[in-house]
């Protein structure tokens, strides 16, 4: 008989599709995992609202399950408690920064308005003197940073609270 | 229903997000810079991914067996309850680019109240896209400094824009029976507190930027109980196409 565990183990490899550096783990999505009725259920939480990997997520984590033999998995998307960059862990953000995509920092000014952008370190030559190209960025978890140092242009994983 | 008046209020805030999130999503591939592309579809994900979870909590409180697709997509004009503000067209860049800031300075306050109801699947989703929300409020009031203290053109443009808008905003704090039911019950807030907030942050950013607030208080209103402008039509016959051509379709 599988445990909960195991299952967590094996969606160590289920990596996060548009990050693929990023375990599902890593990134912090995956709450409980419990088994009732005889089904497993794997709860899962939004990055953001509208991200379409969550959808691409749901169904590996159903495909690993099947390889590895349980077939009777479902996934329970949950809202509460809000998913936070502090759920990123500390290998996660370790391997974010190899991949050359800085990891979030911790900004605590949450204020919306007249706010500085956080200062980044460039993932490429660690200086500080970057700046902020576009709060946007090719995913919804990031913004376009360049470094002023290498000029290297990089990803930021935005600071979610 | 158990409770039309809560059904009501998911709806007006789910209908709000898509329509302003297709408005957004029209700018894909004509952004003036590739960055501003990239943020405008960016946040309209944001917004259609908030609604996809607020019609699912609507469709399980009318408890009619439709699902969030069928609520986005297959319903009549006059039933759709977002504000006129959201679907007035994209305009140039100032324009959506106003229309957004008057939008998120009232949504972020609205979540922010909401993540206190005891509804729990509403204060759920405000905790949720509270978050979202404050991004898309930091970058629009950016743009609405650098705008108004820009060039002359750019000034002029932002304020032309406002102008315009204006008469749009008042509608963002509509209140009916329904929202006095579920304020009575303590369940949502009142909107006059909403609009206070609004009024600073408005304030505050249009100083900045130098733009002049406008004085004429004419104002426009009937979204909310299904009345919209000319523009409507247009939009929901884009949004509805391909589930008008084959109901009940999945990608």
């Amino acid at each position: 008989m599988v445990t909960a565990v195991e299952i967590r183990q094996f969606l160590q490899e289920v990596s996060d599709p548009e990050i693929p550096v990023l375990t599902i783990i890593d990134l912090g999505v995956v709450q409980e995992i419990y088994l009732q009725d005889e089904t497993w259920t794997v709860e899962l939480t939004p990055t953001y609202s509208g991200c379409p990997a969550m959808q691409q997520i749901e169904a590996d984590i159903l495909v690993k399950l099947q390889e590895k033999g349980i077939s009777n998995a479902k996934v329970k998307h949950i809202l509460s408690p809000a998913w936070t960059t502090d759920w990123i862990s500390e290998e996660g953000r370790q391997k974010l920064r190899l991949y050359g995509i800085a990891p979030p920092v911790n900004e605590p000014d949450k204020s919306a308005l007249f706010s500085e952008p956080p200062r980044v370190a460039c993932p490429k030559c660690n200086s500080k003197d970057t700046r902020m190209v576009s709060l946007f960025g090719s995913t919804a978890c990031k913004a376009q940073y360049q470094c002023n140092q290498c000029l290297e242009p990089f990803d930021y994983f935005k600071c979610l609270k | 229903m158990q409770d039309p008046a809560l059904f009501e209020y998911v709806l007006r805030l789910s209908d709000d997000s898509l329509i302003l999130g297709q408005r957004l999503g029209e700018w894909c591939g004509h952004g003036p810079i590739l960055e501003e592309d990239i943020a405008l579809t960016n946040i309209s994900l944001d917004l259609i991914g908030q609604a996809i979870s607020l019609y699912d909590f609507a469709a399980e409180l009318e408890g009619a067996g439709r699902n969030h697709d069928q609520l986005a997509y297959l319903r009549f004009e006059n039933e759709y309850k977002n504000v006129l503000l959201v679907e007035q067209p994209n305009g140039d860049f100032a324009m959506t680019i106003l229309r957004q800031f008057f939008f998120d300075a009232f949504r972020l306050p609205l979540y922010e109240a909401l993540m206190q109801s005891p509804v729990e699947q509403l204060a759920a989703i405000a905790a949720k896209s509270v978050k979202e929300t404050r991004y898309h409020l930091k970058h629009t009031s950016e743009w609405v400094i650098r705008m108004g203290d820009g060039t002359d053109e750019s000034h002029q443009r932002a304020q032309a824009a406002i102008d315009h808008l204006w008469r749009y905003t008042n509608e963002l704090f509509y209140e009916d029976a329904h929202d006095r039911t579920l304020q009575a019950a303590g369940l949502v807030p009142k909107m006059a507190a909403i609009q206070t907030k609004w009024t600073d942050t408005v304030t505050a950013v249009l100083n900045e930027a130098t733009l002049a607030i406008p004085t004429n208080n004419w104002k426009f209103e009937g979204g909310r109980e299904g009345r919209h402008s000319e523009h409507m039509g247009y939009i929901l016959s884009d949004l509805q196409y391909m589930q008008r051509a084959y109901p009940n379709m999945e990608w």
